[in-house]
């Protein structure tokens, strides 16, 4: 496995019971890659995306950041090393404003967390990052309003600047824009846009025509194999894939 | 702002101020007063794992009662100073908490509050049956203590031991203001909202979770020395589910992340018990239960919510009014 | 040798029943309506305190047991209008603190009525006689518990299976969304099912006045074993409920009889240690069947 990959896997396996979710999944991402995976529904992406973060523990293969292992590691240790990702659903602290929201993953990041002294100058510091971030994601007017009072497309991005904010190598984003209404969608795929062409995104999506805006790369899951792989173009010529979708032919 | 910043001084001076008001105002009912520092230091301990860091647990007791053996039995085998044998509870009581919670803090919910409900029964049976370490039905007696630094005695007067109980409240109640408004504070209460969104941002969770109950086991376990010198007695009731429930209704009644929450509410539960107990012995569980159901179901902060939920109503019912 | 295996056999079956008939109710509310109810034991309480005060009154003792189970079916009626339904919205840690303050009520209500001693429940002499069962003469009533519990436990299995009510109630544990959209009126459900669970408690607490003495203390120091029939069972399921209680029953009498000084915590640390290895229980919480 090659170590100028930003993440590599291979030969993912996981199954529950008889219920195969995982099969034989080869992935690379290079340094800046964009690649989007797609997949009929049930296809076994999220589950992908939490054996690639350690919320579910694999049958089988292996995950490498950066040419480490990431075997055995927890989330958080993952998260530590580089490896971040976004929900599908908003897993957000609702009583908390925004801008907290994002200093205190600012302050786990910078390892202040756990301090049961110092705070004050530190934390300031914190909410400073987090105003300037909110203001990159240019939602800074929400800064000082609770989640639960923000509106989704709002809480969508908050998501993913506090992603953003722990210093990612490689960040999997889980359908950045479900659930948004489709007047706010629009500021969510312009965020998408701005992310730094450093970090090797892969992106979750359902929606064809923000696959097309943003991948350079797609990958096809189906029944938890991956049924193809390639540029956008030759994946929309791909009759597999149109059957996959369609249901024209079995596959 | 400012008149917030005066309410706000005025809040964290009176109770302290009332509590060495009491001392004063009322010589005579020095054991009362006591009882309510411990079950407020009690209440505190509580506070800051289920309060803030959301650890459902109703074994907090188990604490209490091995802090109030072990000093007893510490003056009583090893040596009659008080605060080394205060030292000794809270060292094993800590230790305690870092072994139990090491086994069981990985689960949540139901499974938890039954693992703390089980280790409360297990300590609370072998305490019923161990009679020869803990005299069983009968309790601890005559438990002799050294003055402290040689020269406040224990006595029947109540004096110095409301004064030890007041000091170390004040101790830990330091120790825990701290905490939680520190950013360790700030990672627990993230951690009680969601803690899979803070596993999502690297926080070690079980890490946190497993330091914040030893020190919650610690302060429960103070509080039960504190109970034992104070008394001089040490009863099967401490180890008891009925003393864990009681405490966590004490700590709703007051209001949690308040950390003033456990004063109030220890001091109500304590004064309906000192009066419904003149009436009838065990009319204090009826009236106690009945205010935890309606502070659960009416009040979502607690009687210290009592103020703040008032005005909100006083300003709706002037919108209404203007309309 | 034989004859000892046997006495602990039918101590703990009898002592099984009764822990299965208070805890049906309590796996099928928690399994079915997702509401952590530590005010179960104060039902089946109830219904023991109900039964001896008529009892102790001269009442026929049948009559008196079942007229037990009817008054805590209708508390229990009352309980959920008035507290569990703003709780099935609610968190766990309010459902705890509720149903904490209403063993708290329960518990100061019982004893301010009844005293704090143990309260008997007055049985025909008929059944306080020894039988003898061909190797050694054993109490009536255990038996007559044993046989009650098989009974009462065959018709609810029976209703569960092959009644409309049963199919119903396995929808809506399985699925109550869906259940729903199907049509089932999954609230009145809830409630139906709530309130057989307290009389069905209620009957397991008057049946069971002798093993589980009837006491203020009663709610709080039962419900672990009621959890723990639950939790080990698997929440929802009524088969795991009667393996649990059968297993705790037996396991409990066995420790009584073998290792008596030890025999409660010891039960206590094993049921710690079995939550640590399956805490999701030995039944993994499913459907009701």
């Amino acid at each position: 496995m090659s170590t100028a990959q930003a993440l590599s896997v291979r030969g993912l396996a996981k199954r529950f019971g008889a219920l195969v979710v995982a099969q034989e999944i080869d992935l690379d991402l290079a340094p800046g890659a964009r690649v989007a995976l797609i997949g009929p529904n049930g296809a076994g992406k999220t589950t992908f995306v939490n054996l690639l973060t350690g919320f579910l523990e694999p049958d089988g293969g292996r995950i490498e950041l950066s040419g480490e292992s990431l075997q055995g590691l927890r989330p958080e240790q993952r998260v530590r090393r580089g490896l971040v990702r976004t929900h599908q659903i908003n897993q957000l602290l609702a009583d908390n404003t925004a801008r907290d929201n994002l200093a205190i993953a600012i302050a786990e990041r910078d390892r202040h967390a756990w301090r049961l002294f110092r705070f004050g100058r530190q934390w300031g510091r914190c909410r400073e990052e987090a105003q300037q971030r909110l203001e990159e994601m240019e939602t800074a007017a929400t800064a000082d309003r609770r989640v639960l009072e923000l509106p989704y497309g709002e809480q969508r991005l908050l998501e993913i600047a506090i992603a953003l904010s722990l210093r990612p190598r490689v960040l999997l984003l889980d359908e950045p824009a479900a659930g948004v209404p489709s007047h706010e969608t629009e500021v969510i795929h312009q965020a998408l846009d701005r992310l730094p062409a450093d970090i090797a995104i892969l992106i979750i999506e359902h929606h064809m025509g923000v696959v097309f805006r943003f991948a350079r790369e797609i990958v096809v899951l189906a029944q938890g194999r991956v049924l193809a792989r390639g540029s956008p173009a030759a994946i929309s010529a791909d009759p597999r894939v149109r059957a996959v979708y369609l249901g024209k032919s079995p596959v | 702002m400012r008149r917030a910043r005066v309410v706000a001084a005025i809040g964290h001076v009176l109770p302290w101020a009332i509590a060495v008001a009491y001392f004063f105002a009322a010589p005579a009912d020095l054991d009362f007063g006591t009882q309510v520092v411990i079950w407020v230091l009690f209440a505190m301990s509580l506070d800051l794992a289920l309060g803030y860091a959301g650890i459902l647990t109703l074994g907090q007791a188990a604490f209490f009662g091995l802090g109030a053996y072990t000093a007893g039995l510490f003056a009583i085998h090893l040596s009659p100073d008080p605060l080394l044998g205060h030292l000794a509870a809270v060292g094993v009581t800590a230790l305690f908490g870092t072994l139990t919670g090491a086994m069981i803090l990985h689960t949540t919910g139901v499974t938890l509050l039954m693992l703390t409900l089980a280790i409360v029964s297990v300590l609370s049976q072998y305490a019923n049956q161990a009679t020869d370490l803990t005299g069983g039905d009968n309790g601890l007696q005559g438990i002799r203590l050294d003055p402290i630094f040689g020269v406040f005695e224990f006595n029947i007067f109540g004096r110095t031991a409301y004064f030890y109980a007041l000091v170390v409240l004040f101790g830990w109640f330091v120790l825990a203001w701290r905490i939680v408004h520190s950013p360790f504070g700030r990672s627990l209460d993230g951690i009680r909202q969601n803690p899979h969104r803070m596993r999502a941002i690297g926080t070690p969770v079980w890490w946190r979770l497993l330091a914040i109950y030893t020190i919650s086991a610690a302060m429960a376990g103070s509080a039960g020395a504190v109970s034992a010198h104070a008394t001089r007695f040490v009863g099967l009731s401490v180890l008891d589910l009925l003393t864990s429930g009681t405490v966590t209704v004490a700590l709703i009644l007051g209001g949690t992340r308040r950390l003033y929450g456990g004063f109030i509410g220890a001091t109500i539960y304590l004064v309906v018990q000192d009066y419904s107990a003149k009436i009838s012995p065990f009319l204090w569980e009826f009236v106690v239960g009945g205010l935890l159901i309606a502070t659960v179901l009416l009040l979502q902060g607690g009687l210290l919510d009592l103020g703040p939920a008032v005005l909100r109503l006083r300003d709706r019912w002037q919108a209404g009014q203007r309309k | 040798m034989l004859s000892f295996g046997l006495t602990v056999l039918l101590d703990g079956v009898s002592y099984g029943m009764i822990l299965f008939l208070i805890s049906v109710g309590l796996t099928v509310t928690m399994g079915l309506m997702r509401v952590v109810n530590l005010a179960h034991g104060a039902f089946a309480m109830i219904g023991g305190y109900v039964a001896g005060y008529l009892t102790q009154r001269g009442w026929d003792f049948y009559l008196a047991v079942l007229a037990a189970a009817a008054v805590t079916a209708v508390i229990g009626a009352a309980a959920e209008r008035t507290i569990y339904r703003p709780l099935y919205r609610k968190g766990e840690l309010a459902q705890v603190l509720l149903t904490v303050g209403f063993v708290f009520v329960a518990t100061g209500a019982v004893s301010e009525v009844f005293g704090a001693f143990p309260y008997p429940v007055v049985l025909p002499a008929y059944l306080t006689r020894p039988i003898d069962i061909g190797f050694r003469e054993y109490p009536a009533y255990r038996l007559f518990q044993i046989a009650s519990g098989a009974v009462i436990a065959l018709v609810l299995w029976l209703l569960l299976d092959n009644s409309l009510y049963g199919a119903r109630l396995r929808a809506a544990v399985d699925n109550p969304r869906m259940a729903r959209a199907v049509g089932i009126n999954v609230s009145l459900l809830f409630t139906g099912t709530f309130i057989i669970g307290c009389g069905l408690a209620g009957l397991g607490g008057a049946l069971g006045a002798g093993i589980l003495s009837l006491e203020p203390a009663y709610a709080l120091k039962y419900v672990v074993l009621f959890l723990v029939v639950v939790i080990v069972g698997g929440e929802g399921s009524f088969e795991g409920s009667f393996v649990a209680a059968m297993a705790l029953g037996i396991i409990d009498t066995l420790g009584k009889y073998f290792v008596a000084q030890a025999a409660p915590y010891l039960l206590y640390t094993a049921v710690f240690a079995l939550l640590l290895w399956r805490p999701k229980g030995l039944v993994p919480p499913r459907s009701l069947a």
